[in-house]
């Protein structure tokens, strides 16, 4: 009787509470259309959206030429050309006119070093099959190629993808003309269009296998990962309002009068637990009906969930225990709903960079890989990633769920421990 | 022998790195009284009031409440006595209704204790027509009235106001003090504070004054104002407690 009409109150208080229900619903839902628009963008980079390169190409050459059709049909740029005569300031200028992240000012030289090279490495070949080649050129290999241009904000990995993608585009052209010099000096006649395509095939047969924990159809797209991460997210930022709520109360007159009332505190703050969980619950239903029903009609993939349906109920509840214990600490810790906000928000954001929400795990350096376990979100992810992205069933992810549970019971202790040393239950 | 409402017995009591507030203190209060407690800012009138309910601890001296020990831990003694502070004390987005329904379930009653409870009391003040909006657009006076209808939901035998009618108009506090000597004709004692001494002098039938957590006048008010040869409390209250300002 005692816990359910607190359990009503806590309901009462919190959906008259506006702003409260726009901070844990709304913006939870904003975030995760948001950010996984601009993910998806990233997962199609190399379909419909592909990365802007602005050319400027010097060399009057034919290879120049096959150098930036290689680039046009390599499926990831999308090039804008300029005027040959632009001096580095135009370019520049160009650059951020055409809002192009990286560009590529190709050297006047460029085709008479690329062809001296390969007549070089031609040559050389000739000579050790004891084969008489043609004299050796020493054009000195002492230029650029190109320049390449980037804006400073961009990504290393991205920097690294495009001076990839150039250099391979180079090695075909440079390829190319080594097999045309050879065949030529072997055979005393050009070579054949469909030998040389044939020959300079970029085709590689490879099979891409994304881990399956039962061997189960997995789907991954930018939905797949963002929404089983950003509901994380929301989950535990139920602790602004928790928080909140657990201070506002102690600060309040009413808190006084709980104090004299034949009633345990600790009614309160497990009404305020169940109150919330069934919040963080609700939270997760909700972003999942939106990326399921609500995504395909905004041009996003939609949600498809996993296979092991209570496994899934499962770790959300569990994920919104480990949530609620944790805002639960913070709110019997917090003197002010200041220090809850901003100790609250701050630690979450922290916690979920640590958790892998914002950066993937696999990039962060060993000693933060090692701070990850510390982070209920890791486990949460974890848990997610292994139901959504692997296929996986409640046995696989069981060491990510016994985790969590350890970290919340540890939370739980911390707060009754609390709640003792402060008399208050 | 006379059953006490409260016995405080050889009280010693300090906040943490002061010096002491309460020494060797005893005083008893007769169930059935409208007691009321004045004294100056800082004389410890509130501090007294929160440990006869338990909000603060003691390590020495004993305070009983009709024989029970006041305990922290053992709250069945909290059953018996109401609290209505000087802050409002309730959820302010519920209305008068459901703070009722939530305080009356602490309180330990049933639903159809708390149904019949809330009716009378909304009768009795007048909060029938608002029972079921919001208390945070109320004005001051109904929501001391919501502050009052929760304390007594559970019908305690001994009720402790802290200034039950500040902020209020001349009505509602008509209206709050003929509720109370109700209550008070009905077998409930009364241990009130207040800083209106003409409410007190129509309310209280035994009065102690407390000065730097000592009492220095304990008695009813007519013995009172004739041993001290003063007309009225205020009159009594500057004699023995002085003219300068206090707030320590």
């Amino acid at each position: 009787m005692k816990l359910l009409a607190t359990i009503k109150k806590d309901m009462l208080v919190l959906v008259r509470d506006r702003w409260g229900l726009i901070l844990m619903f709304a913006m939870p839902v904003v975030l995760v259309i948001t950010v996984t628009n601009i993910q998806s963008s990233t997962f199609d980079v190399v379909g419909k959206n592909r990365i802007g390169l602005l050319v400027c190409n010097k060399d009057t050459g034919s290879l120049s030429g096959e150098f930036i059709h290689a680039l046009d049909t390599a499926g990831m740029f999308n090039l804008s050309l300029i005027d040959r005569n632009a001096n580095n300031k135009q370019f520049s200028n160009a650059m951020h006119a055409k809002d192009i992240v990286i560009g590529v000012v190709i050297d006047p030289s460029f085709s008479q070093q690329v062809s001296a090279k390969a007549k070089n490495i031609s040559g050389k070949a000739l000579t050790s099959f004891g084969l008489e080649g043609d004299t050796v050129n020493q054009f000195p290999q002492s230029k650029d190629y190109f320049s390449l241009y980037y804006n400073p904000l961009i990504p290393q990995s991205l920097k690294l993808s495009v001076r990839g993608a150039l250099n391979s585009a180079v090695q075909m052209i440079q390829s190319k003309e080594v097999l045309k010099d050879l065949y030529f000096s072997i055979n005393e006649k050009p070579l054949p269009d469909s030998l040389q395509q044939q020959m300079l095939s970029n085709d590689i047969g490879m099979a891409e296998i994304p881990l399956s924990s039962n061997n189960e159809k997995v789907i991954l797209n930018a939905t797949q990962h963002n929404v089983p991460a950003w509901t994380i997210f929301a989950m535990f930022f139920v602790v602004i309002s928790l928080a909140a709520s657990i201070v506002r109360e102690k600060t309040s007159g009413s808190f006084i009068r709980l104090k004299t009332l034949p009633t345990s505190y600790s009614i309160a703050l497990l009404s305020k637990q169940i109150t919330y969980l069934i919040v963080t619950f609700l939270q997760a239903a909700v972003i999942f009906t939106i990326g399921i029903y609500l995504f395909p009609l905004i041009d996003l993939p939609a949600l498809h969930l996993p296979h092991d349906i209570a496994g899934l109920v499962l770790v959300t509840l569990v994920c919104g225990w480990c949530a609620v214990s944790y805002a639960l600490c913070i709110g019997i810790f917090a003197h002010t709903q200041e220090q809850a906000n901003a100790f609250g928000s701050v630690s979450i954001v922290i916690l979920s960079i640590l958790g892998g929400l914002m950066i993937p795990s696999f990039i962060m350096p060993g000693s933060f890989k090692s701070l990850m376990a510390i982070s209920p979100l890791h486990w949460c992810l974890q848990a997610y990633y292994g139901l959504f992205l692997e296929g996986g069933r409640l046995k696989d992810i069981s060491i990510n769920i016994f985790s969590l549970l350890l970290i919340t019971l540890a939370l739980q202790a911390i707060a009754v421990f609390a709640l003792k040393r402060k008399k208050l239950i | 022998m006379e059953q006490h409402a409260i016995q405080i017995s050889q009280l010693n009591f300090h906040y943490k790195d002061q010096t002491k507030l309460f020494s060797d203190l005893d005083l008893a209060i007769g169930e059935g009284e409208r007691f009321g407690l004045f004294g100056p800012n800082g004389a410890g009138k509130t501090t007294l009031m929160h440990l006869m309910t338990g909000l603060l601890s003691f390590k020495e001296g004993s305070i009983q409440l009709f024989g029970n020990s006041i305990n922290l831990k053992n709250k069945t003694v909290n059953k018996l006595f109401g609290l209505v502070p000087q802050d409002f004390s309730f959820y302010p987005e519920l209305t008068p209704v459901e703070n009722l329904e939530f305080f009356g379930a602490w309180c330990g009653l049933t639903s159809n204790q708390i149904q019949k409870r809330s009716a009378e009391l909304f009768t009795i003040l007048h909060l029938t027509q608002v029972k079921n909006k919001p208390v945070k657009n109320f004005s001051g006076g109904m929501k001391r009235k919501v502050n009052l209808a929760i304390g007594v939901i559970h019908e305690p035998r001994l009720l402790f106001l802290d200034e039950p009618t500040v902020g209020v108009d001349v009505q509602t506090r008509h209206e709050i003090v003929d509720y109370l000597k109700q209550l008070n004709s009905k077998g409930t004692t009364l241990v009130y504070t207040s800083h209106q001494l003409n409410e007190a002098e129509e309310l209280c039938n035994k009065i102690a004054l407390i000065d730097d957590g000592k009492i220095i006048a304990l008695d009813t008010l007519d013995n009172l104002l004739a041993t001290h040869q003063q007309p009225d409390l205020e009159s009594l209250f500057i004699q023995l407690t002085g003219k300068a300002y206090k707030n320590s």
